[in-house]
């Protein structure tokens, strides 16, 4: 069976692009993937995005994305996971192409988060990710459950606040030369802990900011495809939900759906998680990064924050994670995510990341997490010789 | 956006749980659920019958929200809590007739009715659980 392979790639700068509406960063990531793919025919366009709806009062994205460069006529739908929307376009583009319908399909992640009056807008629409009549109707928002999920964690495994600090201190390193991304600036442990609190013991430096963005890929057999010199294998996929409500789980300090999603993709790659030379994580708060990790395979349980404190979470480190600054800092336009962390891994994969490129990696993981973990979808990209 | 202003029947069909705590019962293999699902969750099983839950429990872990969505502004900064109650089912909820300071996990709490939410001054306002300490 011929594997997934990324032909071509795309994506905006993340910030608040008050000059762009959602059709415009959609079509302009499309665009770009489409030519660096060098513009194949396309029969179909899986549209990742979660809150469009909501916050712009436009749905029927598939119809939107699809006119907008000049491709109505051909199938065209949106996929919505919640902040996994992106990976989810991905993977079910992924199984058309393996199932011989399709010979090659655009996937675009697109979040417009900025066009709202107040943020309590964006607070609240975030907040459809969790359970209405069980959660959300109490007053609770996106952050808060996450911040149980951290307590709990912090419990379990006795850490200290320093200790979930040392992540997003990472990611605004590494996004310092990143130019698509949108916390460009470095913050230090001091500026952690001094962050304002969000919702106890989560601080505003644990969470991913808001912003607008989109991505984009081809995705084809590698037969078929137009630009063979930058090709990117998907090896494996696997998917998996969880409860809905936080509260339903037996065990708040681990993701169940993370690693039944993770034994399923390697399953499918016939790798194993010692495998991984680079990784993305969804960190869009710390704890859920620490949890990414665990559940990958990659550290024990309890022990991702000493990992990321060694220094092998570092772009010249064993294992690198999120080179581009991750969620936190290149930033979270939630259903265009899985697409940037996808899209990045195959520039990586093809030593065209710029100055986030790491050393030679063949064989990289993106998991991207819906919800507080109730759906994850887990991609494996390899390098294509 | 329709979040905001609460709709009544979606607040009316689930009065039963919001004001006396209804879950489900399952007869095949006793595993108690909220809310009451089609099918268990443990065995698979489609005898799940209506059941009060416990009003009693303790906190498992909880956060106190300095953020908070709209409408609920008032109540900034409040305490949400998941709560074990006495037969070890979960449930999720505001705590009230208690400072932040005061709260630790593990604490003893019991239900009670408190009005959770109102939407602008002519829609609906909704009561039902909170959990408070017990005395």
């Amino acid at each position: 069976m011929q594997k997934p392979t990324i032909a071509g790639v795309g994506f905006t700068k993340i910030t608040a692009h008050w000059k762009q509406s959602l059709k415009d960063l959609a079509s302009e990531a499309a665009v770009k993937a489409l030519n660096d793919a060098g513009n194949p025919e396309i029969n179909a366009i899986i549209v990742g995005n979660m809150l469009s709806g909501i916050i712009n009062g436009q749905e029927n994205l598939g119809s939107l994305v699809a006119e907008s460069i000049g491709l109505s006529g051909v199938s065209s739908v949106k996929i919505e996971a919640a902040c996994a929307s992106g990976s989810a376009a991905v993977m079910w583009a992924c199984l058309s192409v393996l199932s011989d319908l399709f010979d090659s399909v655009l996937v675009v992640g697109v979040e417009k988060m900025t066009d709202v009056t107040d943020n309590e807008d964006v607070t609240s629409a975030l907040a459809t990710a969790a359970d209405y009549d069980y959660e959300v109707f109490f007053g609770a928002t996106f952050p808060s459950l996450n911040a149980m999920i951290m307590r709990s964690y912090a419990k379990t495994y006795n850490l200290s606040p320093e200790d979930f600090g040392y992540l997003p201190i990472l990611m605004h390193k590494n996004a310092v030369d990143v130019s698509h991304a949108q916390l460009r600036f470095p913050i230090d442990m001091d500026g952690y802990l001094n962050s304002p609190m969000v919702s106890d013991p989560l601080k505003l430096f644990d969470c991913a900011p808001i912003g607008d963005g989109a991505a984009a890929l081809v995705i084809t057999k590698k037969d078929g495809a137009k630009n063979s010199d930058h090709l990117v294998e998907i090896a494996g996929f696997g998917s998996a939900t969880d409860t809905l409500a936080t509260y339903r789980r037996e065990d708040l300090s681990r993701l169940r759906a993370a690693e039944l999603a993770t034994t399923r993709a390697l399953s499918m790659a016939g790798l194993e998680s010692k495998d991984f030379d680079i990784v993305q994580i969804h960190d869009a708060f710390s704890v859920i990064g620490y949890l990414n990790l665990e559940a990958l395979g990659i550290v024990e349980r309890g022990k991702a924050h000493e990992f990321v404190a060694s220094g092998d979470a570092e772009r010249s480190g064993a294992l690198p994670v999120n080179p581009e600054g991750g969620l936190k800092a290149r930033g979270h336009p939630v259903g265009a995510t899985g697409v940037y962390q996808i899209a990045e891994l195959a520039l990586q994969l093809s030593d065209r990341a710029g100055p986030s490129q790491i050393e030679n990696p063949n064989v990289g993981v993106a998991m991207n997490v819906g919800g507080t973990g109730s759906n994850v979808f887990v991609h494996i990209l390899r390098r294509v010789e | 956006m329709w979040a905001y202003r609460l709709n009544i029947p979606s607040h009316w069909r689930l009065l039963s749980e919001r004001y006396r705590l209804a879950g489900g019962y399952c007869e095949n293999c006793g595993h108690k659920m909220f809310p009451k699902q089609k099918i268990c969750p443990k065995c698979g099983s489609e005898k799940i019958k209506p059941v009060e839950l416990p009003r009693r429990g303790k906190v498992i872990t909880y956060t106190i929200v300095q953020t908070p969505p709209r409408g609920f502004e008032y109540y900034t900064p409040y305490i949400l809590a998941i709560i074990e109650l006495e037969d070890g089912t979960r449930v999720f909820g505001q705590l009230t007739d208690i400072e932040p300071s005061e709260i630790q996990e593990g604490m003893e709490v019991e239900m009670t009715i408190r009005k959770v939410r109102v939407s602008g001054e002519s829609g609906a306002i909704a009561y039902a659980y909170k959990f408070r300490p017990l005395e």
